[in-house]
């Protein structure tokens, strides 16, 4: 599925797009990070090293949830004060894509939506508010101030910078999952649902010295 | 894919060396591990930074051990964990403190879990993704999750006395949080919430038998000590089934009750009307006439119906086989007093004569009463069932019956009562904590 597009602008190796719709990635190689225009790819920055991290999951690991195939294609690392977490970004085998988020292995998956009402600013949302979306009570459990530590691979928009944004978790009775993302004006919203290890029936994970 | 942005085919563990003893640390946590212990001066560092910045040193003489060593695999729910980390919380309360183990487990691929332990009652938790519902209720606060109710137990702060091995999140000795606990047993729902966040787990009771086989430790485990929040009562559920079992039960012996009563006969074989006359010199004893008793060996109902008013009578009675001259003899008392609406004694008697063979009878009668002059004549009735339906065996039977579920019912309220004994909702007259 993946076919190469482009060279590199800064080292001309390679670079392949998984995804027909991904805006930008970062160059397997000299770690550039590389925006699609309409004719070529173009240079906007660097990734530092990425953090050392113990997510089971890299770039290419596969999986299935409720029969649909997916294959991570990108990621996100935010850090804030207590720690950081993993946003993959997935693509689908219908062309859609989503997130599957890893905080300290606990998986989330999510995707986009579109809010049926106003988003709360964020100098208004306290933990404990309440929001109906889908006909679902979601409740904020967590408000977390972090930045972008690093990314990888294809995603969806342009590189952003590193400055703290709000992000605001909610969750469901039956265990169903909301982000606020206040890095937009409007916030992006994305729904999903908590998911154990086991539902997404993994292949090409990272191998842990010692684990099976 | 090409080779470039793959991770190190294996991530290997960390070892570190204290930057306050020099002693080495191993880490298990790879880079999820934000804090380690050092297993020999208890420094907290930081395990984030290249220089291992020390965030806390231990200043106590005490150390605690943990029964479940640091390193040590086990299989929990089909499951392989490593206990990367422990730390000893504790409780003031009116004056006592207690405390309570907790060990961090670890799996690369599933995550984090806990183990708490508490005078050898054990629980196996996992962090929770579904937000519990708190349920209005009259008493005892209550909530709910995913259709299960879980009733309030207590709320204690916890305050962190000491830590081993490593954590995922900052750890101090000192650090506190409320901690309010939901049982259902075996399950228990728990909050625990600082300034900055409410994080909610669902912990299982889990034996320490059971435990030291998942982690195949050679001890023994410490023995269990009381009854535990929500340690599942070895009778839950059954007093209800028991009362169940009772009901049907007794509907089945009053079915074979109603069938063994088809089957008897208990068939009239006489009925006579006679006058006794007190002071009568005349032989007060007299026969019936003979009365054909039929069928299998069984019993004969002689019933007396008088018109004794303050009065008594006695009555000597033999039924006596005509053919074979065997005899069953006995005598019944009647009396019967009457005075300002209080009474006494009855005017009717009967006596049941066990396994009667078929054959001809004639009962002999032979009244007496007191001979004083002017005391009154008697009428009375006597009477003949033959075969008939005897419940004695029936009512014994359903109080034996009535035996198990009464026992499972006490034992089940005694268990509960020393559950609940140990709670902030404990009734008046015990409170929480004082044994």
């Amino acid at each position: 599925m993946s076919a190469p597009v482009a060279n590199c602008p800064n080292c001309g190796a390679p670079v392949a797009f998984r995804w027909s719709s991904a805006v930008q990635t970062t160059c397997e190689f000299c770690h550039s990070i590389l925006v699609r225009t309409d004719v070529d790819l173009k240079k906007v920055g660097e990734v530092a090293d990425l953090p050392q991290d113990a997510s089971p999951i890299q770039i290419g690991t596969e999986g299935v949830y409720q029969n649909k195939a997916f294959v991570v294609i990108g990621r996100i690392i935010y850090e804030y004060e207590q720690g950081g977490w993993n946003e993959w970004h997935l693509v689908y085998n219908d062309s859609s894509n989503g997130w599957l988020s890893d905080a300290q292995l606990e998986y989330d998956l999510s995707w986009a939506a579109k809010p049926t009402e106003a988003m709360p600013p964020q100098q208004n949302i306290q933990r404990g508010n309440q929001f109906a979306w889908n006909n679902r009570t979601y409740t904020a459990t967590s408000l977390t101030k972090a930045h972008y530590k690093g990314v990888q691979g294809e995603l969806p928009f342009e590189y952003w910078d590193k400055a703290d944004l709000l992000f605001a978790d909610l969750r469901t009775p039956d265990g169903e999952f909301a982000t606020i993302d206040y890095s937009e004006d409007p916030p992006l919203l994305f729904l999903g649902r908590a998911v154990e290890f086991d539902e997404l029936h993994f292949k090409n994970l990272r191998l842990f010295e010692g684990w099976s | 894919m090409s080779s470039a942005s793959v991770s190190p085919p294996i991530v290997k563990p960390r070892s570190l060396s204290c930057p306050n003893c020099g002693a080495p640390i191993e880490l298990r946590g790879f880079a999820h591990t934000l804090n380690a212990v050092c297993p020999n001066c208890l420094s907290v560092l930081d395990a984030t930074s290249p220089e291992l910045q020390i965030l806390q040193k231990y200043h106590s003489k005490h150390r605690a051990n943990p029964a479940i060593p640091l390193g040590t695999k086990g299989t929990l729910a089909g499951v392989q964990y490593q206990v990367i980390g422990f730390q000893v919380r504790e409780v003031h309360v009116d004056g006592d403190t207690f405390s309570w183990d907790e060990y961090l487990l670890f799996n690369p691929y599933k995550g984090f879990r806990y183990l708490s332990a508490y005078q050898g009652h054990w629980n196996f938790i996992k962090p929770l993704s579904a937000l519990p519902i708190e349920v209005r209720s009259i008493g005892k606060p209550s909530v709910q999750m995913l259709g299960r109710n879980y009733v309030g137990f207590d709320t204690v702060t916890a305050k962190t006395s000491f830590v081993l091995g490593e954590f995922p999140w900052q750890v101090r000795v000192g650090d506190s949080a409320l901690v309010q606990d939901y049982i259902a047993p075996p399950y228990m729902l728990s909050s625990e919430s600082t300034n900055e966040e409410v994080t909610w787990s669902l912990g299982e009771y889990i034996t320490g038998d059971q435990l030291w086989k998942a982690f195949q430790l050679s001890d023994k485990p410490p023995g269990a000590a009381g009854i535990f929040a929500n340690q599942p009562s070895p009778v839950q559920g059954k007093a209800g089934s028991a009362w169940r079992t009772w009901l049907w039960l007794n509907v089945a012996l009053a079915t074979i009750a109603f069938v063994f009563s088809l089957f008897s006969a208990n068939r009239n074989v006489f009925d006579n009307s006679y006058v006794f006359v007190p002071g009568t010199k005349a032989e007060a004893s007299f026969v019936t006439p003979t009365i054909e008793l039929t069928g299998r060996p069984s019993n004969v109902e002689v019933a007396v119906h008088t018109d004794l008013i303050n009065n008594w009578a006695y009555f000597n009675f033999a039924l006596i086989n005509d053919e074979t001259g065997q005899a069953f003899d006995f005598g019944r008392e009647v009396s019967y007093y009457r005075e300002d609406g209080e009474t006494e004694g009855k005017q009717n008697d009967s006596v049941i004569i066990p396994r009667v063979p078929s054959g001809r009878y004639y009962l002999r009668v032979e009244p007496e009463m007191d001979t004083k002059p002017g005391t009154a004549i008697m009428r009375y009735d006597l009477s003949l069932r033959r075969d008939v339906p005897r419940y004695t065996f029936f009512w014994i039977a359903a109080l034996l019956l009535l035996i198990p579920p009464i026992v499972t019912s006490i034992r089940s309220a005694s268990f509960e009562a020393a559950r609940w004994r140990e709670s902030d909702y404990a009734p008046a007259g015990s409170s929480g904590g004082d044994d």
